[in-house]
């Protein structure tokens, strides 16, 4: 069988690479170009507003040199996750951005637009026919649950890329795509083994990040051989080692050596890994194998509410070692307040001490104040922004003279860094939905356009 | 004195795993190092529940030999980004295991 080369320009595409990486990858005998373009890493934000977490000038430069080499040398082009979500949105700016580029520069080919957001009609016509199962931790998916959706996506396994190939377009710009999807669709069609093309795509996904050292994010390839693959970094100064290759499978994932795929899983526990040069490392070992069910997995976002935030610090030692018994009294106060201000107001008050337990929250074991100033996050959720302002402006006033027991009088015992003290964060999001749909078939959510460019 | 995760590992890290998991990397450049570690249990989903405060049959901890690591996950108490999150990335969840006594 013969070997199989392809690249992966960089781990999310915006973040940047060196275009000589791609120039080197095309002189060893790359066969395909792909890049990974989502995560779901920044939160809930960029699905609910399909932007994308890059700004598009950093995304054009990275599309920019794909692009240009893949048409030059008539190689495919497969990107995945189209503006961080993949959502309708985001996949039309990222297309384009590819049509501005095509005219910019005089190219001709023939694209594919593979659509992955879901209709409500869409899913809950899965739900009511038995076909959506829960992901731990979460329970069975609900009719309010689809109800409450702003947005849903399904990511798409290998089968929706395969079909845009077939059917003849040179650049494949996907909605919401397995990280693994891009980089496995091809070398599948040509027939290699599973295991090794799955393990292959999980360490490809993210660029040169299974390097040992990473000094910026740049181009990662892999030739395929009959049971094993190679991978090695493009950058003179990067190279591979078997346990840092090894260590990609850790990255992202619950389990290292289990990765669902939607036609199956990977199981990566017997694989083999060693160092073929200086750069390069060769893995074997790894299974695929093919699930009972294919199901497809669902992101969704549902709207919680407006924002406002109030910051505050605070010096006093005497305030600072009874930290908790002066939140709790301001609590009192804020209830009372609001009560009187705006009465049957439903809100939500999210209280962060930065300098105790701001970063881990719940997680923290040691919640005591170890400095000698801490700085207070106020955020204030509500059903529309006015009425969080109107509840924030309180909460900040009633914190800048909440009193304790040391001092009599009237204290200001919060120093505000801003004026006004109060920033309106607009709507907020929160990720809602961790299942899987068993679509009729693996393309059948997955509409998709082809255009002569 | 005892030499803790902080002082032996080349990489202790967390992130999330999908919007609903964190997880841990706890990491080695030294296969002997990396048995010790291993051998000697010093990351049990006991301790991890203990620190962390979660029940320990929700969490997995999976030990790498090939990549000299140790592993944990467990569900967020709050999936990334949500109103009471406080670490999107879930990147700076990793301290308290620093200090573990090897």
């Amino acid at each position: 069988m013969a070997s199989f080369s392809l690249v992966s320009a960089t781990g999310m595409l915006g973040s940047g690479y060196q275009p000589q990486s791609i120039d080197k990858a095309i002189a060893l005998g790359a066969q395909m170009i792909g890049c990974d373009a989502g995560s779901t890493d920044s939160g809930p934000s960029n699905l609910a507003t399909g932007k994308c977490h890059f700004s598009k000038a950093a995304v054009k430069r990275d599309v920019d040199t794909i692009l240009t080499r893949a048409i030059a040398h008539k190689l495919p082009l497969v990107i995945g996750s189209a503006g961080s979500s993949g959502n309708d949105q985001g996949l039309d700016w990222l297309c384009g951005i590819v049509h501005e580029l095509a005219r910019e520069h005089g190219l001709h080919f023939r694209m594919a637009k593979i659509h992955s957001e879901l209709s409500k009609e869409t899913v809950l016509r899965h739900l009511r026919s038995g076909r959506t199962r829960p992901l731990a931790p979460f329970g069975p998916l609900t009719e309010q649950d689809v109800d409450e959706a702003l947005h849903m996506v399904g990511m798409m396994g290998a089968e929706p890329i395969q079909a845009a190939l077939d059917g003849e377009a040179q650049v494949v710009i996907g909605g919401r795509s397995s990280d693994t999807s891009i980089f496995a669709a091809l070398p599948l069609m040509r027939g290699f083994k599973p295991g090794i093309v799955w393990h292959m795509a999980k360490i490809l996904e993210c660029g040169a990040a299974a390097v040992a050292v990473r000094l910026a994010p740049d181009s990662m390839m892999a030739t395929l051989h009959e049971d094993s693959f190679d991978v090695f970094p493009m950058r003179d100064d990067y190279w591979c080692t078997p346990q840092s290759v090894a260590s990609h499978t850790l990255y992202e994932n619950a389990d290292p050596f289990e990765l669902v795929e939607p036609s199956g899983t990977l199981f990566t526990r017997e694989a083999k890994y060693e160092a073929i040069s200086d750069k390069a490392v060769r893995v074997s070992g790894s299974q695929f194998a093919p699930a009972k069910e294919y199901t497809i997995k669902v992101e969704g976002v549902r709207q919680r509410g407006y924002s406002t935030v109030i910051l505050g610090g605070v010096r006093d030692p005497y305030i600072l070692s009874q930290l908790d018994s002066w939140l709790e009294q301001l609590d009192k106060s804020i209830k009372i307040r609001i009560g009187h201000t705006v009465p049957g107001a439903k809100y939500e008050i999210n209280t962060r001490v930065y300098g105790r337990n701001g970063v881990m929250g719940d997680l923290e074991p040691n919640k005591t104040v170890g400095g000698h100033e801490v700085m207070i996050m106020w955020d204030v959720i509500a059903a529309t922004q006015e009425l969080s302002h109107t509840i924030a402006s309180s909460v900040g006033h009633l914190a800048l003279h909440n009193p304790i027991p040391k001092w009599h009088g009237l204290i200001t015992g919060l120093a505000l860094p801003f004026s006004p003290g109060e920033l309106a964060r607009g709507p907020v999001w929160e990720f809602h939905l961790n299942h899987v749909l068993v679509p009729d078939t693996p393309t059948s959510l997955f509409p998709t356009e082809f255009e002569e460019v | 004195m005892a030499q803790t995760i902080g002082d032996l590992a080349v990489l202790v890290r967390s992130k999330n795993a999908g919007p609903f998991w964190l997880t841990f990397d706890i990491m080695f450049d030294s296969p002997d190092v990396y048995r010790r570690v291993r051998d000697a249990k010093v990351i049990t989903r006991e301790k991890i529940a203990t620190i962390f405060r979660r029940k320990p049959d929700e969490i997995i901890v999976v030990d790498h030999d090939a990549a000299l690591a140790i592993k944990v996950s467990f569900p967020r108490p709050h999936s990334s980004g949500s109103v009471q999150d406080s670490d999107v990335f879930g990147g700076q969840q990793y301290a308290p295991l620093l200090s573990l006594e090897v």
